[in-house]
């Protein structure tokens, strides 16, 4: 049967959608009603809570069709047909009122609006890693074009779609555009081909550029702290470079070594116990969950003593896209601290302390780390491996937490509650919401199936 | 063959021993060559040699060898021949001997020389082999290096050309390369180009085409987020949005201008307070070490602090360049003193050090006392563990009824010791209670004795009474006065005391000690007293005692005190009595 599975919670954090096939579900967080039930022309590939968690798009890009939902009237309705022009993308402006939409090869970005009904295009959108980013506060879009050969950014105004600014940008070829939280700074770096970094000034102005080396695959991801105090680049090479936000220079280096000897960082590596074995001497937090089958085998996490050896997969260099560098990086919400993963370590989680600049702890897993994220309200680190546990990290300990679900559970990916209370565990057919409470965890699954 | 040993004898010269013995070997060896080859000592080839026959040629033969040998004759011609001398014979027989003993000596030595020489020179022979050996092996060894060496350079040469070669590859594939790259970027570009115009033409064909348009359907229009409704693209909006820019722009600025001027003003309060420590470490020193020498130079570095303050606080409001500078200077000159000072502190302190190490004499020989102390220590210790231990084994062991009944012994005494003393102590307070009970006794019997006088008395007194409501009262009056003149006696005793009232005190605090035992005894008579004389003037009033009894006193110059004293207090009065009663 074939099933897709989208889910969002809404921006107001009360309420959470879900869709399956051609239905859209809308649910309350706390209870799990169901408070609204869509029906969709076809099978909904994408889906977006608009800002202010009136609006829900759903996109079905083989179609061309763009389906809004309105939470507050049920029977209002808004259908956006691409025609024959196709449909790669569409989201939501920041204010929740305009819907953009990205053509096929992309040919254009069609800006449609709720309000007025009028459309604007926007030609040469660049197809790249990230070519269209908007400012946290939402007043201004920066997009990435291309003419001419040549890579261009322009700042739009998110208000009334004005063109602020137009430059060309000094790179070979324009991988991404972002914009610090405070909205006054925009980096722009090159594809993987060239280590450049470009940090433009809302009108334009270039501040400064960053290269660390040359000849060698360059960026990989980039990040920057909630402050726009740091700006974290990760790299190819393994290696995070924390920029600053005054001279725009280095203020260190973060290495991804393969033995970690440094005495400041803890490193809790998980040992999956089969039910026989029960010492438990060494577990920091040991979780018994309630279904503990045979499939299920328990984990907990024991503190390492260093010098450590971590395992190193020797990628392909000869193919595109090796599995090596710093491929994700997160800031937590008090700026404190920096996860970060390195490819060939798929296994490893590294949490770094952004005031001693160094090493704090390294999670090292049973398995590949699929995705993690940072509470919004609290220093807590969620990931999962793609298994029937999620498991946590704060500065005072480690948690494997096992999911109570039947059958093979997997987690693909966790996303938090905007309140931090409660955490969306994804599973391939199912998903879980995980409510913490004040020191202890209590699951409850829910099963959309 | 003798002829040819005296030719030779002839020719050369005979001085020399040596000379003479060899040739004398010589000689014997030519005279008789067949017996000396094969044992030149054995007798029976000189017994061959002279026979009895021929004693006579032998020695005339002989004579001639030795006086041709240049010894002296053996023979002394005579007239019947040629007679033998013995003691030339002799003479000549010893020194032949010697001769041969020396020459012996020289074959032995010339022997062992050889010998010696002979090793020697198997010695050398070997060694000359063995060197020969040796020179073959490094000529063989030489010849391969040389050979190695040939090849190590054929192969440097072939890698040389090897490097080469690879470098020209190189250069050729990096020219290849750069060839290839600016031929796919010329490419890229070309196809993005085409791209491009691709894009624009399907852009163009998709909006005119007719069939499938893009299409909106929106049941009906919502509000603005914000609430406010749209406003008219004009002129002015893009000023409006350029405004906002440059205001968020500003803002930032703004806000990181605050940020940095407050850590600003952190880094100079730090400053400032690391300037004001130094000043306050470096100043009170400064004249203890530099003396009165550097007064001059202290003055100027005052007055350069006083200025530095100044300045300092200057460049807390102002942050001009100026002031920055100064405050940057003067920590910098602070920062050059301290450096300096800890620098001489240093050397100071190398220098103590130095003065240490020239005490160390005494420090040895305090470290022997010290050793010598924790050794004796340390036998006392172990002195004392054997004591303890044999002590223990002492005690450990029951079958020792000895010390056992040593040790009761011993603790018996201690225990009979102690027993004493408390006896002791208990015999002084027994004492001590016998005495106070004596004291007591007798104070009874003082009071017994004083009653009854009191009583006897109280009697007379009564008599008195009696016999003054008499109709013989006239009779009576002399009693009377006598009985007055007891009371001014008591009166006159009164006073006495009072004039001495401490000493009052004194015996007052006495025997209240001593009354409070007799008191059971005492008190009703007391009590009667006191009735007794309140009785009496309550009941009759009329009757002349208390007044009486003052104007008599008046009329008997008695001071106004006692008067007083008697009137006014009558129980003290009582009280004073009684005492004067104890103390009598």
């Amino acid at each position: 049967m074939p099933f897709s599975e989208e889910w969002l919670l809404s921006g107001h954090s009360t309420i959470k959608a879900t869709c399956v096939q051609y239905r859209l579900v809308v649910r309350d967080v706390n209870t799990l009603q169901i408070l609204h039930l869509y029906t969709c022309l076809d099978q909904i590939v994408h889906m977006e809570w608009s800002s202010d968690s009136l609006f829900i798009l759903c996109a079905m890009y083989k179609r061309g069709l763009v389906q809004v939902w309105s939470l507050e009237q049920p029977d209002w309705y808004c259908k956006i047909d691409e025609g024959s022009i196709g449909l790669v993308s569409s989201r939501w402006s920041p204010d929740g009122r305009h819907i953009l939409n990205t053509t096929e090869f992309h040919l254009r970005v069609t800006v449609w609006s709720l309000c007025t009904k009028a459309v604007s295009y926007i030609k040469y959108p660049k197809a790249c890693q990230k070519g269209i980013d908007f400012s946290r506060d939402g007043c201004y879009m920066a997009l990435a074009e291309r003419r001419d050969c040549r890579d261009y950014v322009s700042v739009f105004v998110c208000d009334d779609w004005h063109l602020l600014r137009h430059f060309e940008t000094e790179t070979q070829d324009l991988a991404g555009v972002e914009w610090s939280p405070n909205g006054c700074v925009l980096a722009v770096w090159d594809s993987c081909l060239e280590y450049k970094v470009l940090l433009y000034s809302l009108d334009g102005r270039l501040l400064s550029t960053f290269s660390a080396y040359e000849w060698s695959l360059g960026i990989k991801s980039l990040a920057w702290s909630p402050s726009s105090q740091f700006l974290a680049i990760g790299s190819y090479d393994g290696k995070v470079r924390i920029l600053n936000h005054i001279t725009w220079k280095k203020v260190t280096e973060f290495d991804h070594p393969a033995s970690i000897n440094n005495t400041k960082a803890v490193v809790y590596k998980e040992v999956e116990r089969k039910p026989v074995v029960g010492s438990a001497d060494l577990s920091i937090q040991q979780h018994i969950t309630m279904g503990s089958t045979l499939f299920n085998t328990q984990s907990k996490y024991e503190i390492c003593p260093l010098p450590v050896q971590v395992p190193v997969v020797k990628p392909d260099l000869d193919r595109a896209n090796p599995k090596v560098g710093v491929s994700s990086m997160a800031f937590s919400s008090d700026n404190r601290y920096l996860a970060t993963k390195n490819d060939n370590m798929a296994c490893v989680v590294w949490v770094w302390d952004m005031q001693r600049l160094g090493l704090l702890a390294v999670l090292e897993q049973t398995s590949a780390v699929r995705c993690f994220q940072w509470d919004p309200r609290r220093p807590r680190l969620a990931l999962c491996t793609g298994n029937a546990k999620l498991y946590l990290w704060s500065p005072a300990g480690c948690v494997s937490v096992q999911v109570p679900a039947e059958g093979g559970f997997q987690v693909q990916s966790v996303t938090w509650h905007c309140s931090g209370d409660s955490l969306i565990l994804l599973g391939k057919e199912q998903l879980c919401l995980c409510y913490m409470e004040v020191g202890e965890e209590e699951e409850e699954d829910d099963d959309v199936k | 063959m003798p002829e040819s040993s005296l030719e030779i004898k002839d020719t050369s010269c005979s001085s020399s021993r040596y000379r003479m013995s060899s040739l004398r070997q010589y000689s014997q060896s030519s005279v008789l060559p067949l017996p000396m080859t094969r044992n030149p000592y054995t007798m029976p080839t000189i017994s061959a040699f002279c026979t009895e026959d021929n004693v006579s040629e032998c020695i005339s033969y002989i004579n001639r060898e030795v006086s041709s040998l240049g010894f002296p004759l053996l023979c002394t011609e005579s007239n019947n021949g040629p007679e033998l001398n013995l003691v030339a014979v002799l003479n000549n027989v010893y020194n032949l001997l010697q001769l041969h003993r020396r020459c012996l000596q020289t074959v032995e030595d010339i022997e062992v020389e050889q010998v010696k020489s002979n090793s020697n020179m198997d010695y050398l022979q070997l060694s000359n082999t063995r060197l020969k050996d040796q020179l073959e092996l490094s000529k063989r060894e030489n010849t391969g290096l040389l050979e190695r060496e040939r090849q190590l350079q054929l192969k440097v040469k072939s890698l040389h050309n090897c490097l080469k070669n690879e470098k020209e590859e190189v250069q050729k594939l990096q020219s290849i390369i750069a060839s290839r790259a600016t031929q796919y970027n010329h490419d890229m570009k070309r196809k993005e180009r085409e791209f491009g115009k691709l894009k624009e033409r399907l852009n163009q064909l998709l909006i005119d085409k007719k069939d499938k348009k893009q299409t909106f359907e929106v049941l009906n229009y919502v509000g603005r987020s914000d609430g406010k409704r749209s406003l008219w693209k004009t002129g002015k909006t893009e000023a409006r949005h350029e405004g906002e820019m440059y205001k968020t722009l500003l803002n930032d600025y703004d806000s990181r201008h605050k940020d940095l001027l407050m850590e600003n003003a952190e880094l100079k309060k730090v400053l400032q307070q690391m300037k004001r420590d130094m000043v306050t470490i470096l100043s009170p020193r400064k004249p203890s070490q530099s003396g009165e020498k550097h007064d001059d130079s202290l003055e100027q570095t005052s007055s350069e602090e006083d200025e530095v303050c100044d300045s300092s606080r200057e460049s807390l409001e102002l942050s001009c360049e100026h002031a920055r500078e100064q405050l940057t200077n003067s920590i910098r000159q602070q920062w050059r003193r301290l450096k300096s000072h800890v620098e001489r502190l240093d050397s100071q302190a190398s220098l103590v050090g130095e003065r240490a190490n020239m005490n160390a004499i005494p420090k040895e020989v305090h470290e022997e006392e010290m050793d010598r102390l924790k050794l004796e220590i340390q036998q006392y210790k172990d002195f004392i563990h054997t004591q303890q231990q044999l002590l223990q084994q002492q005690l450990n062991s029951p079958c020792d009824d000895e010390t056992a009944s040593l040790l009761n012994d011993c603790y018996m005494q201690e225990e009979k010791e102690r027993l004493k003393e408390d006896w002791k102590s208990f015999e002084e307070k027994r004492k001590n209670f016998e005495a106070e009970r004596r004291n007591f006794t007798e104070a009874a019997i003082r009071l017994s004795h004083e009653r009854k006088a009191f009583e006897e008395d109280r009697a007379t007194w009564l008599k008195h009474q009696f016999l003054n409501l008499t109709p013989f009262g006239d009779q009576m009056k002399p009693q009377m006065s006598k009985s007055q003149s007891a009371l001014s006696g008591w009166a006159e005793s009164e006073v006495r005391p009072m004039s001495t009232p401490a000493k009052l005190n004194k015996s007052l605090s006495h025997t209240a000690f001593s009354t409070s035992r007799a008191s059971p005894a005492k008190t009703p008579s007391t009590a009667d007293l006191y009735r007794t004389h309140r009785l009496i003037p309550e009941k009759s009033p009329s009757t002349i005692h208390p007044k009486q009894d003052s104007s008599i006193l008046r009329n008997d110059d008695v001071p106004a005190q006692l008067r007083h004293v008697n009137g006014g207090a009558n129980c003290r009065a009582y009280t004073f009595t009684g005492d004067r009663i104890g103390s009598i």
